[in-house]
């Protein structure tokens, strides 16, 4: 078996229920619209579109569980990224795992949490690349992440009271 | 009246390092909580020259945030300007000729090796040696006087566009290349290594100094020559080809030895690796136009994009969220020193201070590329 599916293979214990899906089937995930939440499970992306192998969708609290697994095959946490949906009430937490040696096999792991109550479980207990990258996105997007030992703002002054990157901001 | 002062054994005091502290090359600052000389927790504090950039990539179109590109890490440059225009290019499905991704691939090789060098110059000046940063700058001038010519700026570049450079490359700029090529290897054994590589003082400062191992790079995602130096074979260029890089024949020195030595002989060595791939560049270089067909305004699809490169310090990473509007929705800029400071705070402990400082050179900090 190759990287992508023993990674995909390892990923669908997050998902019991769900049936092995046809790869053809989400070929077209690659640019799915945006602003509307994708269904949750594993899906095979075509790389060369969107720089990402496997893109997984999942629940908040299973966030830990997919690092967890993450980190069994040997992925490093490349980085964290939130954005605002707010057209939907919600806000996304985008996790990018990859391989560090041998073959590539981007992960892009999405949660999606409501925008008036937005809060995560922290995956720094993992991987503790994870630490600032939440603290950005707790500065940026004022996103909690629960359990997270350190949890203030990394790149703003500590005075700052607002989250600049929620698209309500204006400057 | 000097009063001399008695610690308990287990008192500690707090040293505040920068945030305008000349070893930390730029407006960093590290709280270290210290035992007489040893260091028993070091924590960077960031933000001092933190710009927003992500929200200034959202205010403007695709097209607008190329000269940003350049003000995030200003000694790599090139390769800022490369990694946003691949990503759109992906994002947009744009072609780019030949000529141009080579000419590309030959600037950003040249500005890998300015800022290597202005790292050893500036390095070694840490360690307390500054004649060697004169020799450095005579070489990095040749370099800037070489990009001038095509890129029309010394150091902040904003020379690619999506679709190709805004300049092509003319005779005098490959005679030029072609003779910097020949000064520089002459002069790395003469000169760099001669006088500094062997040099005993200089081992006794880095080697077996901030030891970094394979696992602590995974966990904090360190890349680059912090990586390599704890011999991890990773460089984009190899892993996860993109641009014209397959087209040539060269080698990712990696170093098992995870100290500030290791880190030290992986940038040296890719020195010479650059100018194996310039020289390539140059003997196959296409003939054709610099520019391919792009819209003026780009909206690219709906969807989630990511495009990695490899700077001098290691994996950029674009994550690129589009609605199919003119402007970027969002995004992130995984830039990568930012996680490799990240793993100072772990690695510190226990160091002496003065060892510290040596380590923290040794990871190539570039601090607007950390804070954004």
């Amino acid at each position: 078996m190759d990287l992508t599916e023993t990674t995909r293979a390892a990923l669908a214990a997050l998902f019991p229920g769900a049936t092995a899906p046809a790869a053809p089937a989400t070929e077209d995930e690659t640019t799915s619209a945006a602003a509307e939440p994708a269904p949750l499970g594993v899906s095979v992306l075509d790389p060369a579109r969107a720089g990402t192998w496997l893109a997984v969708h999942c629940r908040p609290d299973q966030v830990v569980e997919a690092a967890r697994i993450l980190d069994g095959q040997g992925f490093f946490l490349e980085s964290i990224a939130g954005v605002d949906w707010p057209d939907s009430g919600q806000m996304e937490v985008l996790y990018d795992y990859n391989r560090l040696g041998g073959a590539t096999c981007r992960v892009l792991v999405h949660a999606r949490v409501a925008r008036d109550e937005p809060v995560l479980p922290t995956i720094s207990s993992v991987f503790p690349a994870a630490d600032w990258h939440e603290r950005e996105t707790f500065d940026f997007y004022g996103i909690r992440f629960e359990g997270h030992a350190n949890l203030i703002r990394i790149l703003l002054p500590e005075d700052a009271d607002f989250h600049p990157l929620r698209k309500d901001y204006l400057p | 009246m000097n009063v001399p002062v008695h610690l308990r054994p287990d008192e500690t005091f707090v040293l505040n390092l920068g945030p305008q502290h000349p070893a930390t090359h730029g407006v960093l600052r590290v709280k270290l909580t210290m035992d007489g000389e040893y260091i028993v927790q070091a924590e960077p504090v960031l933000g001092y020259i933190h710009r927003m950039h992500e929200k200034l990539a959202e205010a403007g179109t695709f097209a607008q945030f190329m000269p940003n590109t350049a003000r995030m890490d200003y000694l790599h440059a090139l390769a800022f300007n490369h990694g946003w225009a691949l990503v759109v290019e992906k994002a947009a499905g744009i072609e780019v000729p030949e000529r141009a991704e080579y000419i590309r691939v030959i600037t950003v090789e040249l500005n890998r090796i300015a800022s290597h060098l202005l790292w050893w110059a500036a390095f070694l000046l840490d360690l307390g040696g500054f004649t060697p940063l004169l020799y450095a700058f005579d070489d990095r001038e040749q370099i800037i006087d070489l990009l001038e010519r095509v890129t029309g700026s010394r150091l902040t570049y904003c020379y690619m566009r999506f679709g190709g450079v805004y300049n092509d490359i003319d005779d005098e700029f490959i005679t030029g290349t072609r003779a910097f090529i020949q000064r520089l290897r002459g002069r790395l054994p003469r000169i760099y290594h001669d006088l500094v590589t062997h040099n005993i003082i200089l081992i006794k400062r880095i080697k077996d100094i901030g030891f970094v191992s394979a696992e602590q790079c995974r966990r904090y995602g360190a890349t680059g020559p912090v990586a390599r130096g704890s011999g991890i074979s990773y460089d984009v260029r190899k892993n996860e080809p993109y641009s014209v890089y397959p087209e040539f024949d060269f080698d990712i020195p990696v170093f098992p030895e995870g100290d500030s030595m290791a880190r030290y002989m992986v940038r040296m060595h890719e020195i010479e690796q650059s100018l194996r791939i310039i020289e390539q560049a140059l003997d196959k270089l296409p003939g054709g136009p610099v520019m391919g067909k792009a819209p003026k305004m780009l909206k690219p699809e709906a969807g989630y994009y990511y495009s990695a490169v490899e700077t001098a310090r290691g994996s950029l990473g674009h994550r690129l969220v589009c609605d199919g509007g003119k402007n970027p929705y969002k995004l992130k800029l995984r830039s990568p020193t930012f996680s490799n400071l990240s793993l100072f705070g772990e690695v510190a402990e226990g160091m002496l201070l003065a060892d510290a400082l040596a380590f923290m050179g040794s990871l190539d900090l570039v601090i607007p590329e950390i804070d954004r």
